[in-house]
């Protein structure tokens, strides 16, 4: 993208990017059938795919801990569930988080970042910064992904790791994939 | 009313809990919020299809909601107290737009964090039910009554046009506790395999 474009601007025939749909895909192969979520411009396509999915219940959260207590809440019935929220809704999660890492549910959290590259917004910057090493100590297991290609091998591994092995896991989605956000 | 001082005109939480789930329908699954529900809960007789949250304060409704979600047939309850709703007061908001036909939120409402010290919480002058209402829940009151718990007891078992929500005031007492498995893998395991499911 041109770094030079201001507000009001956006990239000339910018080619939309496919990877929401593959990793839609993805997500389905894993067999997930439910989803919850805080909006976030990033996940605007992936949202779009899983709500159109009659097949998919889908939830959106006032705030993002509501999502963990629901995920554990549609496990203990039989669905795998998937959470997607910005870097900035996992500082709201971290004592919810207490309940998969005390029983081992499965977990699959996916966060766009912000904050980290051709951020406008300063606020969003100690949030960021905090991320993973606050998922971390709270014990989620955080893997990350900076193209495309890179984000399908990683949610699939990352499927698997919670839903097969009983894991805890955020895929952070880096900035730079998501692009410069543009007004 | 002093804080935390016995009041013999509100129904006891073990008598309350005891009615709520007398003779209940082998297919209904119950969560409860920390604290003295999950204890009240125990005392009426650990289930299968009961789970029993220790902590992840403010999650309760909201494990309910996933639970409902996933199990469509099947009728859930989530019995918590008012502190622990107050605390995940946007699961009403959420729960109210998501709009699940089997999802009965029951709030032990003593008006006072019961585990902590018996301070005051908000009850005494927010209404629960009334927040409820706002987000759209097909049915929302407030009962005093064992004849009212007796009459939610039944309504568990028909269909429902939407959440419910059903605020019961009780006393301000802290029971003898009665202490379920603290083995939140261990319960899991069991309520799944209560379903039918996997292990995992």
């Amino acid at each position: 993208m041109d770094a030079r474009l201001g507000a009001g601007q956006s990239a000339p025939a910018a080619t939309k990017p496919d990877w929401p749909e593959r990793l839609y895909g993805t997500l389905k192969a894993a067999r997930i059938g439910h989803m919850s979520y805080v909006p976030d411009a990033g996940h605007t396509a992936l949202i779009n795919l899983l709500e159109a999915d009659p097949a998919v219940a889908c939830n959106v959260l006032t705030t993002e801990e509501e999502g963990i207590a629901v995920a554990a809440g549609a496990w203990l019935g039989g669905q795998r569930s998937v959470l997607l929220m910005q870097s900035s809704g996992v500082g709201n999660c971290i004592n919810m988080l207490s309940l998969p890492a005390i029983g081992r549910f499965p977990l699959l959290m996916l966060v766009t970042m912000r904050g980290e590259w051709a951020e406008f917004n300063p606020w969003q910057v100690p949030m960021s910064r905090a991320t993973q090493p606050s998922l971390e100590a709270i014990g989620v297991r955080v893997m990350r992904a900076e193209d495309p290609d890179e984000l399908i091998e990683t949610i699939d591994a990352a499927a698997a790791l919670a839903y097969e092995a009983d894991g805890q896991v955020a895929v952070l989605l880096g900035q730079r994939l998501l692009g410069r956000k543009t007004w | 009313m002093v804080s935390g001082m016995p009041d013999p005109d509100r129904l006891g939480r073990r008598e309350a809990v005891a009615a709520l789930l007398a003779d209940r329908p082998e297919t209904l699954l119950v969560v409860t919020g920390l604290g003295s529900p999950s204890y009240d809960v125990h005392a009426a007789g650990d289930h299968d299809g009961n789970y029993y949250l220790w902590g992840a304060m403010g999650g309760a409704a909201l494990v309910g909601l996933g639970l409902a979600q996933a199990q469509p047939d099947r009728q859930v309850m989530v019995i918590t107290g008012d502190g622990e709703q107050l605390m995940g007061l946007g699961a009403l908001a959420t729960i109210g737009v998501a709009q699940p036909r089997n999802l009965t939120l029951a709030i032990l409402d003593n008006e006072h964090y019961g585990e902590t010290g018996m301070q005051a919480s908000h009850t005494a002058s927010v209404d629960l039910a009334a927040i409820a209402q706002a987000c759209r829940f097909a049915e929302a009151r407030t009962i005093r009554s064992l004849e009212e718990v007796l009459t939610l007891r039944h309504a568990l078992s028909q269909p429902s046009a939407g959440p419910r929500l059903v605020v019961i005031k009780i006393a301000a007492r802290n029971p003898p506790r009665s202490l379920p498995s603290r083995d939140a893998v261990h319960i899991k395991n069991r309520f799944r395999a209560h379903l039918g499911l996997e292990q995992g």
